[in-house]
């Protein structure tokens, strides 16, 4: 383990940069939740991070962390609900065909 | 015979007012008051309802309900003027408005506006005015409207104008009169354009309706004043209150009452309606606009006299203008063509008389001469009506002339209201025109005296200048119509025979001793009606009287207005010729048009002093500046704040519409866009 918090900082932004230039560029519904679960780590990277070089906070890191992996899980399962029921009905998983929001 | 009154006002003002208590009227006269009232509102709503089914005779309902509601007044009326003891009856039908409390002075009053009614001699003397006129109008309607296809109408509408004039003089709270007082300002309306379809008609009486509009303003600010000021509706309870108000309120709130009466009787600066008013039928000329409604303004102020007499200032405003009246109308009718235009402009100027009469505080000369005038003018209207059947519709004197021998009972009939207006002894003017004068000489009031005089001149030249251009002189009658004049049919010169009664005797029976067992001048029948009633007001000016002296003062005023008004129709009788005699109408024109200034005042007096002119400046010229200036205000400015707000709106929403694209991946760039910038900026708040 590096003995400087820059490094994983650092890390967690490239993470969060990747999976926010994921959902804006990707086309595709799956891919664009895949990019969210990244930014989600990312962040829970940070978290941990922090946690880990401040012993007063670690208690209360490991408690977000957590939470942040259930809230994941739980919008991944929601998300994916979400995506095949609409794959369903457009025979598409592309986003940008989904305009009916426009109305 | 002035002050023919003055010995029982004095004291009558020493019992004061508990001389007159209001009874509680008993069933029957309950049931006859509303009959008197009812009978002719069903007559208007029947023959309204079916008038038109009725065929050729549609005035079969309407004479007959009148005549009823006038026999049932005229045996009321006698009961009353009959007598011994002065009475004052009242009732109340049922409570209109309970308004529930308001404050006045300072105590929480019961508010509750009664409908009720008053009965007493000053109502029974305007019975016999309404009902006598209305009935004999009626008739002679029958022969004057023959030939007009919706006769029903007429007849209806004049039935709702005998209602509301009841109404009127028989209510006893002001909201009630001031309903009855838009009454018959609606009938007078409908009646002054009932041939609609003519221009100038319907012009009439949209004037009409507008100029007594602006009056009843006042008047309805005035009554609102009386309401919150004394805490009561009803006329006879407001006079105690009103006593304690401020004196300035007092003198506004009088004045401001003495503005809608003004516009009901047509005083200046509302004297504008009147003349148009003479658009309608002749029937209606001799009933509303000169015998009954323009008289309103008249009763209602001798009704509250008591108010009036608490407001010295407004008093001195009411009989300047009155007198004001009087003798800008009279110098107005000395050059009129129209023999209608005359009796309106004479209408004005006795009627300012009367206003003349109540600002000085003689009160029962105005009312006698109201009764006096409204028979008397009813008489000329229906014989110039008579006047114009005869010659097929024409009314410019220019084209009549030697018709006395032609029609001679409307010649008579008409000599006999001409004398009686200009004050020839004994005729019934002469009693109460002399009455006002000797009063206002009396009084002290020695403008309004001489002004009198003067305007008594004028009437008997104008009135003599008529009787010349219509009945003597040389005929110039067109030839086409000449052999066709005829005197007009029975139910229309029995009306005539009828109204010259009283303008030749009811002077000398109600205006002297001569029936009631005093002395010929110095006491009066209707004295002994009506001082009662004006007690109250009297002992508030306190007026004091003067024994009657027929060798000094009196006499002299008498022979003074005699010999003024003898004067007036013996010019009259010079320029216009009188019977045979020979006309000098070339002198009119030469006398007119001898030098600047008399072209002026004849041309002043021909254009009516250009008031018409004045109001077209000021209400249509620069009122419809102001007018249209507020209209591109509103147009512009107000209208474009609020559509500006919209279409702004609408604009705005159009361009912001674009970024609603529906891609998921455009809201989120906005997301994280907007996140970098919070980001950027924490960390530079940081710093």
């Amino acid at each position: 383990m590096s003995q400087s918090l820059e490094a994983y900082l650092v890390l967690s932004v490239l993470l969060f940069g990747i999976g926010m230039f994921g959902f804006l560029a990707k086309r595709n519904a799956i891919a664009m939740l895949m990019s969210i679960e990244l930014m989600l780590n990312a962040v829970n990277l940070a978290i941990i991070a922090f946690g880990a070089f401040t012993p007063e906070f670690a208690a209360r890191a490991s408690t977000f962390a957590l939470f942040v992996i259930a809230v994941a899980a739980a919008e991944a399962t929601v998300g994916l609900a979400i995506v095949i029921a609409i794959y369903r009905n457009r025979r598409t998983p592309l986003v940008d065909e989904y305009a009916s929001m426009k109305e | 015979m002035d002050l023919v009154f003055n010995s029982e006002v004095a004291e009558a003002a020493e019992h004061g007012a508990e001389a007159l208590q209001l009874a509680p009227a008993s069933t029957e006269q309950q049931i006859m008051l509303l009959l008197v009232l009812l009978v002719p509102l069903a007559g208007f709503l029947l023959t309204g309802l079916v008038g038109r089914r009725l065929g050729r005779r549609p005035w079969i309902i309407s004479v007959t309900a009148v005549l009823i509601s006038a026999g049932i007044a005229t045996v009321m009326a006698f009961g009353a003027l009959t007598a011994d003891e002065p009475m004052r009856i009242g009732f109340t039908l049922y409570t209109w408005i309970p308004a529930g409390p308001i404050e006045v002075a300072g105590h929480i009053v019961d508010l509750n506006i009664e409908f009720g009614f008053l009965f007493d001699n000053l109502t029974a003397v305007m019975f016999i005015v309404v009902t006598w006129i209305g009935a004999l109008v009626h008739i002679y309607s029958i022969g004057y409207m023959e030939h007009d296809a919706s006769k029903w109408r007429f007849f209806s509408y004049l039935n709702l104008f005998m209602f509301s004039m009841l109404l009127l003089v028989m209510a006893d709270s002001y909201l009630v009169i001031f309903g009855a007082w838009e009454l018959v300002g609606l009938s007078s309306y409908l009646l002054i354009g009932f041939w609609y379809t003519k221009r100038a008609p319907a012009l009439a009486s949209k004037k009409a309706f507008l100029v007594n509009r602006v009056a009843d303003h006042g008047f309805l600010v005035g009554i609102m004043g009386v309401l919150l000021l004394t805490g009561t509706a009803n006329v006879l309870e407001s006079f105690a209150g009103f006593e304690h108000v401020d004196d300035l309120v007092q003198d506004v709130v009088v004045g401001l009452l003495f503005v809608g009466a003004a516009g009901k009787s047509a005083q200046f600066p509302f004297h504008v309606w009147l003349p148009d008013a003479m658009e309608g039928p002749t029937p209606v000329s001799a009933l509303i606009h000169a015998a009954t409604m323009v008289n309103a303004g008249v009763y209602f102020i001798a009704r509250t006299s008591p108010l009036f007499a608490t407001a010295p200032e407004t008093m001195i405003a009411v009989a300047s203008i009155g007198i004001f009246t009087a003798i800008l109308a009279a110098s107005i009718a000395l050059t009129q063509k129209d023999i209608k235009r005359v009796l309106a402009y004479s209408t004005l100027s006795q009627l300012g008389y009367m206003f003349a009469a109540l600002g000085i505080g003689a009160w029962m000369a105005a009312i006698f001469h109201l009764m006096a005038h409204g028979f008397t003018k009813g008489l000329l209207f229906l014989g110039s009506g008579s006047v114009i059947h005869s010659v097929d519709g024409e009314q410019d004197m220019d084209k009549m002339g030697a018709l006395y021998k032609k029609i001679p009972i409307t010649h008579w009939t008409f000599l006999f209201a001409a004398l009686s207006l200009s004050g020839i002894p004994f005729f019934a003017g002469f009693f109460s025109k002399d009455a006002i004068l000797a009063e206002s000489f009396i009084f002290g009031y020695t403008p309004v005296f001489v002004v009198g005089i003067i305007v008594a001149a004028m009437t008997g030249f104008y009135m003599f200048r008529l009787m010349g251009k219509t009945f003597y002189g040389k005929s110039q009658v067109d030839p086409e119509v000449e052999p066709k004049i005829h005197e007009s049919p029975r139910s229309m010169t029995t009306p005539l025979i009828l109204l010259a009664i009283p303008t030749i005797f009811m002077g000398i029976v109600i205006g002297t001793g001569l029936f009631i067992g005093g002395p010929f001048f110095g006491s009066s029948m209707i004295a002994e009606w009506l001082d009662p009633i004006f007690a109250p007001a009297n002992e508030t000016m306190q007026l004091h009287g003067h024994e009657y002296d027929l060798i000094g003062i009196d006499g002299g005023l008498i022979l003074a207005s005699v010999a003024v008004a003898a004067l007036g129709i013996a010019v009259g009788i010079w320029f216009f010729g009188f019977f045979g005699s020979r006309t000098r109408l070339d002198r009119v024109d030469a006398i007119a048009g001898r030098n600047r200034v008399t072209r002026f005042l004849y041309t002043a007096s021909f254009n009516k002093w250009w008031f018409d002119d004045l109001n077209h400046l000021i209400f249509f010229r620069f009122g419809g500046v102001v007018a249209n200036s507020v209209m591109w205000f509103d147009v512009k400015v107000v209208d474009g704040i609020v559509n500006g707000v919209g279409s702004a709106t609408q604009s705005v929403g159009e361009g912001v519409r674009h970024i609603q694209t529906g891609r998921v991946q455009n809201y989120a760039l906005g997301i994280a866009v907007g996140l970098i910038v919070i980001a950027a900026l924490f960390i530079l708040m940081a710093r």
